[in-house]
């Protein structure tokens, strides 16, 4: 293990809906908001319901995708925008071209009159405001931190996954970076494939206690 | 209730917003869900170790009335607004300027009524924030640009729903109301206090119970629920009940009840009950004692009724207004309508299919558990104390 590694300390996170105030009724509208509302407004639509109950799993967990396929019925739009590799990303900067690309691509190759949304239904531009709080668990050691992650949130999950890695600008998700710096490399690749997107965090928790269990210390 | 997780998150936030004193203020100490909110609110606050206070403007029967038709044309309803009225608003609002002590390191004030107290601002300084609970989405232009020029001054406003947001040079949040599972509205029952309610009343206990519990004003639409009823009526057995209290704020209430009672006709089914303050536990019972419950408004800042109905698991049929949408989740807690002929064949559908009211009930009660609670309410009042301080860092350390 090499030298002086600080230990891993979990956080957990909480926060404010901000409101923009704009507003987008139609596919233009949506895009012109789109180049100017802030990083934090478009992390916000891509993964807030991430962190939300659901009685059934929704179609999309983006919001634009959702808006746009129920509020205008553009549902090719709507399935491109949802299908934007957010793994893949690395940044709100590079998430943000890639939606307003989808959009413009989808109204330049389709040139049908479009729809305003139904009275009562625009989109509302909102932004999180995130307050990031130590757990209180610390860990040390490996054993520490797999023993740590039954009892974690799935907020904690959320900043250390979702925050660190696009909003903070982090190389990988917080957990991967930790125990690569600790040498433990394939533990920290095992982990940063898992796809946070794909399943849910209470899913992506149990994925995370497996590796940990399936671990041979050297 | 909330689980042992959100209230140590809420002992550490207090911690941090420790040595603050928040002060609250609104137009009414009794009726309506902003001064069911502060009663509840403020005493946990205070045990969280945070100090918490709560005035009331004084107005008279003009200045209420004022404030009544500002409500409606906010809420979008045409009102005829003068001149005058708005000087009533203002030299109200020097009155209470002389009158309100200004003891608070943050203070919120609640809704149009008080909005001109920020005036006093640049006197004695603090963070003000502005707590709008009505639906402001498409409000009359006169009466908003009138309230502008003062909600312009606060540090933060704060809204229930994104559709209620402005374009103000103003931070402006989202925090939706909450309920109070331990209080009397909200508490479990025995059975016999259930029965003993409807006993009072005359409410047949073996006849299906349609409720809507509301202040009687014409946006929660009792004439509506009353049409909706009659159709309803026709081919299923049931009964209606219309319960709900007046507010200091709200003079045109007396006026609806005679509305309402005229169109209930004498149908002995149909129950109208004008409850006086600190009836929570019998609106409590009339509510558990329910098979649907009702809040087809047709305008509304929130509909904290929906959340309380939904807490005793009880499917809601609701207007898709406001507030009501975010609580009324269409198919799986509820149903939205828009008529009431649509609130009519949802009624039939919910009376006859036990396993979907199960079902919406169940769905309704977890929603507001991990939405709704006041201990989330609490939880957003401390971070925006906390957020002042932060007014632009999307992410902001505690350590």
């Amino acid at each position: 293990m090499p030298e002086r590694v600080e230990p891993f300390v979990f956080y957990t996170e909480t926060g404010l809906v901000v409101l923009t105030g704009r507003k987008a009724s139609n596919l233009e509208e949506l895009h012109g908001h789109l180049t100017q509302v802030s990083g934090s407004c478009i992390f916000y639509h891509t993964h807030y319901l991430y962190l939300v109950h659901h009685f059934e799993k929704p179609r999309f967990y983006n919001e634009f995708a959702n808006w746009v396929s129920h509020a205008l019925q553009e549902e090719r739009l709507a399935e491109r925008l949802a299908a934007i590799d957010l793994l893949a990303i690395t940044s709100i900067r590079e998430l943000r071209e890639a939606i307003v690309a989808a959009i413009e691509k989808h109204l330049e190759g389709d040139k049908r009159v479009r729809r305003e949304c139904p009275p009562g239904d625009e989109f509302h531009f909102c932004e999180a405001q995130s307050f990031v709080i130590p757990t209180g668990q610390v860990a040390h050691r490996l054993e520490e931190f797999f023993e740590a992650i039954p009892g974690v949130t799935n907020a904690c999950l959320h900043f250390h996954f979702f925050e660190a890695r696009l909003r903070l600008e982090r190389p990988t998700n917080d957990f991967s970076n930790w125990l690569g710096s600790l040498g433990e490399t394939a533990l920290a690749r095992r982990i940063d494939r898992l796809n946070p997107y794909e399943m849910t965090l209470d899913d992506l928790k149990q994925e995370i206690v497996k590796v940990g269990r399936r671990h041979r210390p050297k | 209730m909330a689980g042992a997780g959100v209230i140590e998150e809420l002992q550490v936030l207090a911690a941090r917003v420790a040595g603050r004193r928040m002060q609250h203020i609104n137009s009414t100490p009794v009726g309506g869900g902003v001064a069911e909110i502060l009663t509840r609110l403020i005493p946990l606050m205070r045990d969280l170790g945070v100090e918490a206070t709560w005035d009331v403007i004084k107005g008279d029967q003009a200045f209420f009335s004022v404030t009544k038709a500002f409500h409606n044309a906010l809420h979008g309803k045409p009102e005829e607004v003068t001149e005058d009225m708005f000087e009533i608003f203002r030299a109200n609002t020097e009155s209470n300027l002389r009158e309100v002590p200004f003891t608070g390191d943050v203070i919120f004030i609640h809704d149009p009524q008080p909005a001109g107290l920020i005036l006093r601002k640049k006197d004695i300084g603090k963070h003000w924030v502005w707590r709008c609970h009505i639906d402001v989405s498409a409000p009359q232009p006169d009466v908003w640009q009138f309230l502008r020029p003062y909600i312009e001054q606060y540090d933060a406003a704060i809204f229930s729903m994104p559709d209620f947001a402005q374009l103000l040079p103003v931070v402006q949040y989202r925090i939706a109301p909450s309920i109070d599972p331990l209080s009397d509205k909200n508490k479990p029952l025995e059975q016999s206090c259930i029965d003993g309610v409807l006993e009072k009343y005359h409410i047949d206990s073996g006849k299906p119970i349609l409720t809507q519990v509301s202040r009687f004003d014409r946006f929660k639409d009792p004439l509506g629920v009353i049409a909706a009823y009659r159709m309803v009526k026709k081919r299923h057995r049931c009964q209606l009940v219309l319960a709900g209290g007046g507010a200091v704020d709200d003079p045109e209430g007396e006026g609806v009840l005679r509305e309402v009672r005229d169109a209930a006709d004498g149908d002995p089914d149909i129950h109208v009950l004008l409850m006086p303050p600190f009836s929570d536990l019998e609106i409590n019972a009339l509510v558990r004692a329910s098979t649907v419950v009702l809040q087809k408004s047709v305008r509304e800042g929130f509909g904290l009724t929906v959340s309380e109905a939904l807490w005793k698991r009880k499917p809601v049929i609701g207007g898709a207004v406001g507030g009501i949408k975010l609580q009324v989740i269409d198919g799986q807690t509820g149903f939205l309508v828009h008529s009431p002929e649509g609130a009519a064949h949802r009624i039939s559908q919910l009376l006859g299919d036990r396993r979907l009211r199960e079902r919406l009930g169940e769905n309704g009660y977890q929603l507001v558990r991990q939405n709704f609670l006041l201990t989330r309410h609490v939880k957003d009042y401390l971070l925006t104390v906390l957020a002042l301080d932060h007014p632009r860092e999307s992410v902001v350390y505690l350590s």
